[in-house]
């Protein structure tokens, strides 16, 4: 066997699990998902091509507010991640040294090693009326009775922060790790301040560590079901909880399925938007 | 099959007309040689003249378009590199980093079947060879540079290959490690007394080390030879001006005496000097002259250059201060070209500084004409 | 804003205090599920009734522990399957996969990187519902065509296990070909010129170097798989792989017998974690 032909027989070989994962479990059920959104049950077993599906959503409040809610809910808890993210991930890239700041990064990630149940689990224990919060407020003497604070915006909100944190963490701390302190000290030596600097130095280097942290948390936010429903209970109105409710509970796949399309359209549009604005490409953040 | 070369010592391996193509680009072109056994051969050239791909092809990771590869008498041609008599020595010396010295010793011996307690034992004798005995539960890390050499070189030598083939290892190393890696390679190749295949682009290596250098350029081998022939007898300007240092003048035969030719240079003086390379030169043709910054005498007065075949004078620009291999960058009053003059080792310019008056001669033997091929370059100093 | 930038002493105690309440807010939830593990009361929130192991190892109800809990267990076993399987497939695609893109020129290279990539930006849940309506409609063709019915394309451990491979091996392949890209070739071919044959020198020097990213891919898919909720939730089937097992507990309302579970996660996953960063670092 001569070179050429055992290369490409290995192309070959390297090829084919890549395209069977590929085909069958992503193009090929992303298809069919797709040829099932857009029909419409007549009668039983009997199915039309129509778009009823998507003008369902449209017509019914319940499903665009939720949609609508959960985009606001999911950009939101984004944002306060790289507020809250940032000073900490500036913190251990540039003020710490050596030890300490392994340390610090390593117990970063910590909540990432533990299942997302797990951390959902210890919020409901320190939120709940009889939790831990609660119970520390009525010790101090700042509430005279057991305060209830699951079950609302500010518990999913916390949940989705906390969930979110160490995907917005390791790429601003890899980013900001990579920044030459000369620049900072060279900024500061040109007649600079800490907020120039930071306006025109520290940012502008950080930007591609906060785009991929960004896309990265905004997709887990939008994908994320199980601390809505945990920490927001009956009053979460997530979106893919209306997914789950289309598929598994009321058996309308066809719905079901179209819900699937227009989250899936939100992030890609939201994503795209996001890479645009700050002239990024995909791979480059992934990869 | 086997051959003989000149002085009848057995030819190892051998290149038949061998010629390689990237698309349209002719990386080496149809070049034929022979190494006898137990020579030190190098292939010495600029970057991107295609002595790499010379050795990859003999290695066998590449496959020649044309031509033939003949080691111990034996066709390489579609021989995958695992079953070629020969090792290679990587540029970056390629040892593998998760396993120990020993290991990485034993790897090819392991490859051929050996049994443990023989490899073992193999392993042994060539660290203690290589003078590094009871190194082989180190990690590659843990070795200098130079260690790493010779544990890459032991390593291809355990097989007893025909010939080991170099790909620039020393290039890797800072400046007084190679000096000394230069004497140590030297050393080994006597010691195991096997063919080396040796490439560079760094002359000193390759005259020092070489009993025989090739020296290739563009794809063709301009001249083989010993290191003395190629510094002494350059066959072609290409030799004489990349081996050793060298003034150079670019012009054109005005007459011709015997074996003596004047040439009127293109910024105008007249030099004596002998025709090499080869070519019959004809009044008119349009030459490279080349001498050596040694071959030049340098003198405070006049008379002392007297009696040289050629004879110039001028201003010196600057002293290379450099121990023994001091010179003198010296500015021609004539031309204002610039010239290179190796100064005496008597400590009799000790004192010579800038813009001080000298006069230079040397004789038109020392004046080596090749026949222009297309460098109208008209430098008053090369090397 | 550097160490070597002199700062007002406030600013600085004022930044020190908010990062450590950023770690207080980070470990806080883990701690107080640890904490009431070992809590001798019904619920685990205050107050705290005294120190109790009842939560691992007591055998009887109301309080069974952990340990012979069978429907925990089983649905433990359950995921362990799962999870084994899910690692061994998605590791050697990755490796394969890596090789493909760190070794391979062809045709629709980055149009199949960009696929590849994919599963990172397309949410679980969806993952799930599509691989879910995909393997119904093959089912169902079955059924209507040739009067089979093949059970485990209908929600079921194998689906599981599919759709948990299909987005994780898009994590294994960046891990293997990250360190791939690193390799030089020079060593295989070194390997060649010592009497390797090609196959020999990547089984003898390439996956050797590989091994650190092998593992450690192994042991992210294997955590990944293990703590995986969303995906498997859409494809699940009777028998339930433990986070649907504990989902449901928790709707229930709890008793501290999951903070057990919960501390027990957390030690296999932090020995895990520790080992994948000792792995990964100690052959750089």
């Amino acid at each position: 066997m001569n070179t050429q032909t055992a290369s490409r027989l290995g192309l070959i070989l390297l090829l084919a699990p890549l395209l069977v994962w590929l085909t069958a479990l992503l193009i090929l059920p992303h298809v069919d998902m797709l040829l099932i959104s857009l029909r419409e049950r007549v009668a039983p077993q009997v199915y039309e091509r129509s778009f009823a599906n998507y003008t369902e959503f449209f017509i019914e409040p319940l499903y665009w507010r939720t949609f609508a809610r959960t985009a606001i809910m999911s950009i939101s808890a984004t944002a306060i991640t790289l507020l809250i993210a940032f000073p900490v991930s500036y913190y251990i890239a540039k003020m710490l040294r050596g030890r300490s700041k392994s340390f610090l990064f390593l117990l970063c990630l910590v909540p990432f090693w533990v299942s997302e149940l797990v951390r959902t689990f210890g919020w409901m224990i320190l939120l709940r009326e009889s939790g831990v919060v609660s119970n520390v407020l009525q010790w101090a003497g700042l509430v005279d009775g057991p305060v209830e604070m699951l079950y609302n915006d500010a518990a999913i909100m916390v949940g989705l922060v906390y969930t979110s944190m160490l995907f917005m963490v390791v790429p601003l701390v890899s980013i900001l790790d990579s920044l030459d302190d000369s620049l900072v000290e060279a900024g500061y030596d040109l007649g600079g301040n800490g907020f120039t600097v930071m306006r025109t130095i520290i940012i502008p280097h950080a930007m591609p560590g906060i785009v991929s942290g960004c896309i990265v948390v905004f997709m887990l936010t939008l994908g994320n079901y199980l601390t809505p429903i945990l920490l927001g209970g009956k009053s979460s109105m997530w979106f893919t909880a209306q997914i789950y409710t289309q598929f598994i509970t009321r058996f309308n796949w066809e719905l079901g399925a179209a819900f699937g399309f227009l989250l899936l359209a939100l992030s890609t549009i939201i994503v795209w938007t996001g890479l645009k604005l700050s002239r990024q490409t995909l791979s480059e953040t992934m990869g | 099959m086997t051959r003989l070369d000149e002085n009848n010592n057995e030819i190892d391996l051998e290149c038949r007309d061998l010629r390689r193509t990237f698309g349209n680009f002719v990386a080496v072109d149809n070049v034929s040689f022979g190494v006898p056994k137990g020579d030190f051969f190098s292939i010495l050239g600029p970057s991107g003249c295609g002595k790499t791909t010379i050795l990859r092809m003999m290695a066998g990771f590449l496959e020649p378009t044309s031509g033939d590869i003949i080691i111990k008498g034996k066709s390489m041609l579609n021989v995958p590199p695992n079953k070629r008599p020969v090792n290679m020595v990587f540029q970056h010396l390629a040892l593998f980093p998760m396993m120990s010295v020993a290991e990485n010793i034993a790897y090819g011996l392991v490859r051929q079947g050996m049994n443990k307690s023989d490899t073992a034992t193999k392993v042994k004798s060539a660290l203690e060879r290589i003078g590094l005995p009871g190194s082989g539960d180190k990690s590659i890390k843990q070795l200098s540079g130079g260690q790493q050499q010779r544990i890459a070189i032991a390593r291809c030598l355990v097989l007893e290959p025909a010939a080991l083939l170099l790909d620039e290892p020393l290039g890797a190393l800072d400046l007084k490690l190679r000096e000394h890696m230069k004497v140590e390679l030297k050393k080994m190749q006597n010691q195991f007394g096997t063919t080396f295949i040796y490439i560079t682009h760094d002359q000193s290596e390759a005259l020092v080390m070489s009993n025989h250098v090739a020296v290739m350029n563009e794809g063709r081998f301009e001249q083989i030879g010993t290191p003395q022939e190629l510094y002494y007898h350059p066959d072609t300007s290409f030799v004489a001006g990349f081996v050793g240092d060298s003034n150079r003048w670019h012009g054109k035969v005005d007459a011709i005496d015997g074996s003596v030719i004047r040439v009127s240079t293109s910024d105008g003086i007249s030099l004596l000097s002998v025709p090499a390379g080869g070519e019959k030169l004809v009044v008119g043709d349009e030459v490279d002259i080349f001498v050596r910054p040694e071959s030049i005498i340098i003198a405070h007065d006049e008379a002392r250059a007297q009696e040289m075949d050629n004879r110039l004078s001028g201003n010196v620009v600057s002293v290379l201060f450099n121990g023994a291999n001091s010179r003198a960058l010296v500015r021609e009053s004539k031309t204002g070209g610039e010239l290179d003059v190796a100064l005496p080792q008597t400590g009799e310019f000790s004192g010579l500084s800038a813009g001080q008056q000298v006069f230079l001669g040397w004789g038109k033997q020392q004046s080596k004409a090749f026949a222009s091929v297309n460098s109208p370059t008209n430098k008053g100093h090369g090397g | 804003m550097i160490p070597s930038i002199p700062q007002p002493k406030s600013f600085r105690g004022l930044y020190g205090a908010y990062v450590l309440l950023f770690f207080v807010y980070l470990i806080a939830p883990l701690v107080v599920v640890g904490v009431f593990a070992f809590n001798d009361s019904m619920f685990p929130s205050l107050p705290w009734g005294g120190f109790t192991l009842d939560w691992f190892f007591n055998d009887t109800e109301p309080r069974l522990g952990l340990f012979h809990d069978g429907r925990l267990l089983d649905s433990i076993w359950t995921s362990f399957y799962i999870a084994c399987w899910v690692t061994i497939l998605s590791v050697s695609v990755g490796t394969s996969n890596a090789f493909l893109f760190e070794r391979k020129t062809f045709p629709l290279k980055n149009v199949l990187y960009m696929l590849m990539l994919l599963p990172l930006v397309v949410p679980g849940v969806i993952l799930g519902i599509s691989i879910l309506v995909f393997s119904s409609t093959i089912a169902n063709w079955l059924d209507v065509n040739f009067g089979v019915d093949i059970g485990f394309l209908r929600p079921s451990k194998f689906l599981v296990i599919l759709g948990q491979f299909s987005f994780i091996t898009t994590i294994t392949t960046l891990i293997i070909a990250a360190r791939l890209r690193k390799f030089d070739t020079q060593l295989e071919e070194a390997a060649q010129s010592l009497g390797a044959s090609k196959l020999v020198a990547i089984r003898t020097v390439t996956i050797p170097y590989l091994k650190p990213a092998i593992v450690g891919s192994a042991i992210v898919a294997f955590l990944m798989s293990f703590e995986n909720f969303n995906t498997t939730l859409m494809l699940v089937g009777s028998d339930q792989p433990l986070t649907i097992a504990m989902y449901g507990r928790l709707r229930e309302g709890s008793t501290p017998e999951l903070n057990a579970l919960s501390l027990l996660l957390m030690a296999v996953s932090g020995t895990l974690a520790l080992l994948s960063v000792f792995v990964q670092r100690d052959k750089e």
